[in-house]
């Protein structure tokens, strides 16, 4: 995940560069209404209007020009927790100004409800691109849930590495990093 | 170190892999002293679920002995004798505050993929296919245990190892078929599987006060233990009619609370045509628990291998005002309780460990688990026992 998170460190500053004014007014629009419990109401009418002004089925994704879904996590934490100095929290800050980010307390008690979703247009370059494939969601959502588990649990959870990603070329395994080979 | 090994098309094998590395900060690593086949390993050995790859090593339900801690674990140290719980959860998120920490928010390395599978992302498992979070199984040397000091709990010394075992999956899960179910004093239960879960579920129905309790299952060896040791009634399904007795034997009324625990199947017999249709297999003994069960009583479901069924009987279920639930197993809410009743004497369960093997012998183990259900309760590997010379050993199981 650090390889991913390096590449949108770089991703944010060159996307903020390059996607101009436009953008950064999408930007400036969030605000408390455009958080996704709070605008709820609206958003299925408006969906269900362009489909029959359309006559057809509208494509998906975020290139043609509407933003995409708000990707939401609630954090058993309160925001002045989740957000200790205003700022974005890492690794969702290494996302730049590709997404727009909203939080919330949220109800009941339960911590902090923290969205994103990509900013319309958003310029996700080359290996950004690749890695993302078609779905910038999946990215988003997936670092929501880091910020969550680095929030929640003090660490992010890693797998135990494969013995493939272990062998050495000789195909000898390479020994724990604190013990002792053999 | 050695392990048992997945290795592809249903054949498992003894091999050499590396040994475990602490990952996180809160991680321990646990030399294995016993390490038991599950019910719930027989879909992964019978090729039916994916995700596993080659060399990933099995097993869930384990005790040991730390051996390595990570700089932020705090409960325990090195020689510390531990149970793990078999799910993996983080302590720290809403649900491990409630005290519902199988669904753990934090409990994979990868939540965003398990949402896709069940909605939510839920706690991780070990020796579990990569969407379970990544954690190599026990039935091994040495396992990583993630979450340390919220999932291993140091093991009372007047508590056995083939008793602390049990600690670790079985018991909990039997537990909470009990307690989800609301067993109150005076209820008639009736527990569906006389394995391990289901004798614990009986167990555990008698210590929450029930007045009767009924184990039904089809092998009359496992019958005989849930009467000697589980002091239940027992009805063999294949030569009873199932709900007659059950009314019979609650005043007509029916159990107030039915536990499913049979556990995954070893094999599903599908038809053509059921291939063709996609239809899948029918839940019986859920289908049975729901018909049986009295009029606004509880039905728990604990098979987490049933995940899809077909014909599951709605319309009795909302008729007669059931409550059906179902969860895998909150063993960081229950584990410490569960020790204590084990060091009392409340809650014996050497006797489900019906065979211990080297785990160089683990391939043999699971074919006598899943092959002689009647015989073996639960194969228990015992790794730190001399083993045979280095050498793979693969024998075909599926």
């Amino acid at each position: 995940m650090g390889r991913v998170g390096t590449v949108f460190a770089v991703a944010g500053a060159l996307g903020a560069a390059a996607a101009g004014s436009a953008r950064a007014a999408v930007t400036r629009r969030r605000a408390a209404s455009n958080h996704p419990s709070r605008g709820a109401g609206t958003r299925p009418r408006a969906a269900m209007t362009r489909r029959r002004d359309a006559g057809t089925r509208l494509p998906a994704g975020p290139d043609d020009g509407r933003p995409g879904h708000w990707q939401v996590v609630t954090i058993d934490r309160s925001p002045q927790e989740v957000l200790p100095t205003g700022a974005r929290p890492e690794p969702l800050r290494r996302l730049g100004d590709a997404v727009e980010v909203t939080v919330r307390p949220a109800p009941g008690d339960r911590g902090t409800e923290l969205a994103a979703r990509p900013v319309p247009g958003a310029a996700w370059p080359g290996l950004a691109a690749h890695l993302l494939g078609d779905d910038p969601a999946l990215l988003v959502r997936r670092t929501l849930w880091q910020v969550k588990q680095l929030a929640e649990a003090g660490e992010q959870l890693r797998a135990d590495r494969p013995p493939y990603e272990r062998t050495e070329p000789d195909g000898t395994w390479l020994p724990p990093p604190d013990r002792p080979a053999g | 170190m050695r392990a048992l090994c997945w290795t592809s098309g249903g054949e498992l094998a003894v091999r050499q892999v590396p040994d475990p590395e602490l990952r996180n900060e809160h991680d321990v690593i646990v030399q294995v002293r016993r390490s038991a086949t599950c019910g719930a390993d027989l879909p992964l050995l019978a090729g039916r679920v994916t995700g596993l790859a080659a060399d990933d090593v099995l097993g869930h339900e384990f005790v040991g002995d730390v051996v390595e801690v990570g700089p932020a674990v705090r409960r325990h140290r090195v020689g510390d004798r531990v149970v793990v719980c078999a799910s993996v959860a983080c302590g720290g998120c809403w649900y491990c505050r409630q005290g519902l920490p199988s669904c753990c928010d934090n409990g994979s390395t990868e939540p965003a993929e398990a949402e896709a599978e069940w909605g939510h992302p839920v706690a991780g498992g070990f020796g579990q296919p990569r969407a379970a979070g990544g954690f190599a199984g026990s039935h091994a040397e040495y396992v990583r245990v993630p979450y340390a000091d919220f999932g291993a709990f140091t093991v009372p010394e007047a508590v056995g190892d083939d008793r602390a075992l049990f600690a670790s999956d079985a018991a909990p899960a039997g537990w909470m078929g009990a307690e989800g179910g609301e067993v109150r004093p005076g209820d008639v239960v009736a527990v569906w599987g006389a394995g391990a879960v289901g004798q614990l579920a009986a167990r555990s129905a008698w210590l929450l006060g029930a007045d009767r309790v009924v184990v039904v299952d089809r092998h009359p060896a496992r019958l005989l233990m849930a009467r000697q040791h589980s002091g239940a009634e027992t009805i063999d399904l294949r030569h009873t009619d199932v709900a007659a007795e059950l009314r019979e034997l609650s005043g007509g009324r029916g159990p107030d609370v039915c536990v499913e625990a049979v556990g995954g199947l070893a094999a599903e017999h599908r038809s053509l045509a059921d291939r063709f249709t996609g239809r899948t297999r029918m839940p019986e003994a859920i289908r049975e628990a729901v018909y049986a069960c009295r009029k606004g009583g509880n039905v728990f479901v604990l098979n987490s291998g049933a995940r899809f069924v077909d014909a599951f009987p709605t319309g009795a279920a909302v008729h007669k005002g059931l409550t059906v639930r179902g969860a895998r197993q909150h063993g960081q809410r229950y584990i410490p309780m569960l020790l204590d009743r084990m060091a009392r004497g409340e809650l014996r369960t050497e006797h489900l460990a019906t065979h211990h093997f080297p785990l160089e012998r683990a391939v043999e183990g699971y074919a006598l688990f899943r092959d002689r259900p009647e015989e073996c309760l639960r194969a228990v590997f015992t790794p730190q026992e001399p083993h045979s010379p280095p050498g793979d050993t693969a024998v075909r199981v599926a």
